[in-house]
């Protein structure tokens, strides 16, 4: 059964029809890569996963994403208790500033009332460790979470999205502002999580969603031209669009 | 440091930048000078009062021009309680109001009230003088105080006769005065936190009053409590609008509808008719005393703004 399936899919900035009903369908204990050249709204359709997106002024969405057996766009749901069954990493590290590293990984579990030292402690640790961070900060977790580095930082925002046990992690290119080492660091990371969680990645870098990725979706001017398992993808598209894309030959 | 290239460049610098750079620094120095001699006048003025009094002048009670008495307890005590009135209406006030701005509310909306309050920075004291004496004033005689009285007098700040002018007027103008300097302060730190922050809140299922707590509250918190403190340094030292509201006795009372007397009002109201010397020493080191607690406050909101990220 799948975790997330999201069903005809429209986001509009305003007047501006931005995602042109997009489908997707993803598995449990898989990476699904979201790929497409720059500005054709991948982001933008991740966001309508967890209904992000209609937070921009201006912005509606419309369609139904099922996570869990319940359709998040459905009459009576509360954004607040769908966000908290999808986790979110974004482009740039955005760790909370005025907070320690310790608070910014159990910010989202006082959100949902829990008080008991020893519980957020011990979650704390668990999330840093699976967000392969444990190691390097356990003898600083009161210090500032800004006063990271960029891939530690990033990492810390994984860790804080694990935090709640997520059903299903989005990505939106998580390692677009970080160096190589930092990247592959993550890149590795992803391949351990997806055994807990279900992984959707944003990325425009081709090469890491061939490396990281179990299935692939390209996606073109709002519209998804194909998906599938991310080696046929990547050597034989059936689309000619997604060839194009892939070889270099566009965008 | 790559030597070569940079070394290379610093001979060319032009002639205009270095002329600009000479016109900045001694601005600079400027300014530090009149810093300086601001403060050596407040000394060597204030220096008959500081050589007689001594460390009295701080804590006697007793102001008494006549008998060359000087004893700057009251305008102390006057400046610190209309200030923290000002502050405690006007931080909670000016922070959730931008809070909410800038949070939740459409930018047209935003736009429109932090014209308004800016107007509410541009009119002088002098009016909001005037507006306490014909309105504010008869208003907490004849209603304000009678009520907190009634409702509150078991606490000894609401006890006592109902002047309209006095403590709380002046708290109440001051609060007013102060509310675009710390709404004006907020707005620029909530506007300066990227949206990220609200958004990650949100993506972790924060309600909107969480996302708010998290991502503007605390992700400024230096910000906000700098502006308030810069607040608090601007109400210290507001003059004409107290000293026309404030009542103007130089006695402590623990009643905030009796009437006072601030360090600044003192000196506006008595400078020019003050008889001797040694008067006119005790307003000046007065004068020394406000200054300096005005700089100390601002230079720690200052440090209070730029320090690192704070826990
Ligand atoms: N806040 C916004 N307001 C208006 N238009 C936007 C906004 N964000 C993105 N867009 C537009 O939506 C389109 C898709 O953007 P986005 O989803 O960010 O693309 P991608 O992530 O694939 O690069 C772009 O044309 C962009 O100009
Ligand atoms: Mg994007």
């Amino acid at each position: 059964m799948s975790i997330l399936h999201a069903k005809n899919i429209h986001a509009y900035f305003g007047t501006n029809h931005i995602v042109k009903g997009i489908s997707l369908e993803t598995e449990p204990h898989q990476v699904t890569a979201i790929i497409g050249p720059s500005g054709c709204g991948k982001s933008t359709f991740i966001r309508c996963l967890n209904r992000l997106h209609e937070e921009t002024p201006g912005a509606r969405a419309e369609g139904s994403v099922i996570i869990d057996g319940e359709n998040i766009y459905g009459e009576r749901v509360d954004p607040v208790s769908i966000r908290r069954k999808v986790g979110m990493v974004f482009q740039k590290p955005n760790p909370f500033p005025g907070m320690s590293i310790f608070d910014n990984v159990i910010i989202g579990l006082r959100l949902t009332g829990e008080k008991n030292k020893e519980v957020l402690a011990s979650v704390a640790e668990e999330s840093l460790k699976d967000a392969a961070l444990w190691d390097e900060v356990k003898d600083k977790l009161k210090t500032p979470g800004t006063s990271l580095s960029g891939g530690q930082q990033q990492r810390l925002c994984i860790a804080r999205a694990l935090a709640v046990e997520p059903k299903i992690l989005l990505m939106d290119e998580p390692t677009s502002a970080l160096d190589p080492i930092a990247t592959s660091k993550i890149e590795d990371l992803l391949s351990k999580l997806k055994k807990k969680v279900g992984i959707i990645i944003v990325t425009h870098n081709m090469q890491q969603a061939a490396r990281i990725s179990d299935t692939t979706a390209f996606a073109l001017m709002g519209e998804l031209i194909e998906s599938g398992p991310t080696s046929s993808i990547f050597t034989a598209p059936r689309m000619q669009q997604t060839e194009k894309y892939i070889t270099g030959r566009f965008g | 440091m790559v030597k070569g290239p940079v070394a290379h460049r610093k001979k060319e610098v032009h002639r205009g930048d270095w002329l600009f750079a000479q016109f900045i620094q001694a601005g600079a120095m400027l300014l530090i000078a009149l810093l300086l001699a601001l403060a050596w006048f407040l000394i060597k003025g204030g220096w008959p009062a500081i050589e007689r009094y001594g460390a009295r002048f701080l804590f006697s009670s007793n102001w008494n021009p006549v008998l060359e008495v000087f004893g700057a307890a009251p305008v102390i005590y006057g400046t610190l309680v209309s200030s923290a009135i000002a502050i405690m209406i006007a931080a909670p006030l000016s922070v959730s109001v931008a809070l909410f701005l800038h949070a939740v509310a459409p930018p047209k909306i935003r736009a429109v009230f932090s014209f308004f309050v800016d107007m509410l920075a541009a009119i002088p004291s002098v009016v909001y003088g005037l507006w306490g004496i014909f309105v504010l004033a008869p208003w907490l005689r004849s209603d304000v105080e009678p009520w907190l009285s009634e409702h509150f007098g078991f606490l000894p700040f609401f006890q006592g006769p109902f002047y309209g002018v006095g403590m709380l007027a002046a708290g109440l103008i001051l609060a007013i005065m102060i509310i675009p300097s710390i709404f004006a302060m907020c707005s620029e730190v909530f506007r300066s936190l990227p949206v990220t922050y609200k958004e990650a809140a949100l993506a972790l299922g924060a309600t909107r009053w969480e996302m708010m707590q998290i991502a503007f509250l605390r992700a400024g918190k230096r910000g906000i409590i700098g502006g308030i403190i810069l607040g608090l340094g601007r109400a210290l030292g507001e003059t004409m609008a107290v000293t026309m509201l404030i009542g103007n006795r130089d006695e402590i009372s623990v009643s905030l509808f009796s009437p006072g007397q601030t360090m600044a009002s003192v000196i506006a109201n008595e400078y020019a008719e003050a008889g001797s010397s040694i008067h006119v020493a005790a307003l000046i080191e007065v004068g020394l005393v406000l200054f300096c607690m005005t700089i100390l406050v601002n230079a720690l909101a200052r440090i209070i703004i730029r320090s690192d990220d704070a826990i």
